[in-house]
């Protein structure tokens, strides 16, 4: 069995929570739709961004493997010029 | 779906009145898994928690509330670990009343049922007193 969620026609990650690191230093949380034209499309997505946070990157992913996502963007698309590594949450 | 959960052992919960005169108040144990009808996700946690009713050590009661159907029975079952970000499906284990042990959608998606039975069972293992069976 691959990671695939039963979406076989879709990437693997598709329906998957993953981790987006952004090469802002923002970093993404959410279901991952897919790579289009114009970015990594996100839905019920928490972003972090190192300049705001009050907690730093790994507290605030530790605290959202721990409590779930604190969806903050119902749908949200990160260009392809922000989006890098992208991992399984988890 | 319904079905299945009743097939397996679950008590559905269709309103906010029926999740309150089961939960407020609760002691021992219970399960109370917010179902999805979501094939994603839902289609492995539905058979994972068929697995690990199979487990000789198991909650007292095993609750369901279906996310997206039943909304008022699902907001009032949230609001018994409000802790946790609402999502389904998921499963929290809970013991006279107090959240021990908490599933999320993220730790179901694109995993083997048998790895999230396994998950289940180790908290039973854990928390649960041992289930007494009838003949």
């Amino acid at each position: 069995m691959t990671g695939h969620t039963f979406h076989r026609d879709r990437e693997e990650l598709h329906g998957i929570t993953v981790v987006l690191a952004g090469r802002s230093g923002r970093t993404y949380v959410g279901r991952y739709h897919e790579r289009g034209s114009r970015g990594v499309i996100m839905h019920d997505a928490a972003v972090h961004d190192p300049t705001t946070a009050e907690l730093d990157r790994d507290a605030w992913l530790e605290r959202m493997r721990a409590f779930g996502v604190r969806v903050s963007e119902k749908m949200l698309i990160v260009p392809d010029e922000e989006a890098g590594e992208i991992r399984k949450f988890g | 779906m319904r079905d299945e959960m009743t097939r397996m052992g679950a008590k559905e919960l269709r309103t906010a009145a029926e999740v309150d005169a089961t939960l407020a108040d609760a002691r021992g144990t219970m399960l109370v898994f917010v179902n999805s009808v979501c094939g994603c996700a839902a289609g492995n946690a539905r058979p994972a928690l068929a697995q690990a009713l199979r487990h000789p050590v198991l909650p007292q009661q095993v609750l369901t509330v279906f996310a997206g159907q039943d909304l008022e029975a699902t907001a009032r079952a949230r609001q018994f670990f409000p802790e946790y970000q609402p999502s389904s499906p998921s499963l929290a284990l809970l013991r006279d009343g107090e959240v021990v042990h908490f599933i999320h959608r993220h730790q179901i998606e694109g995993r083997r049922p048998e790895a999230i039975a396994a998950d289940l069972t180790a908290a039973f293992d854990r928390y649960c007193t041992p289930a007494v069976k009838s003949a």
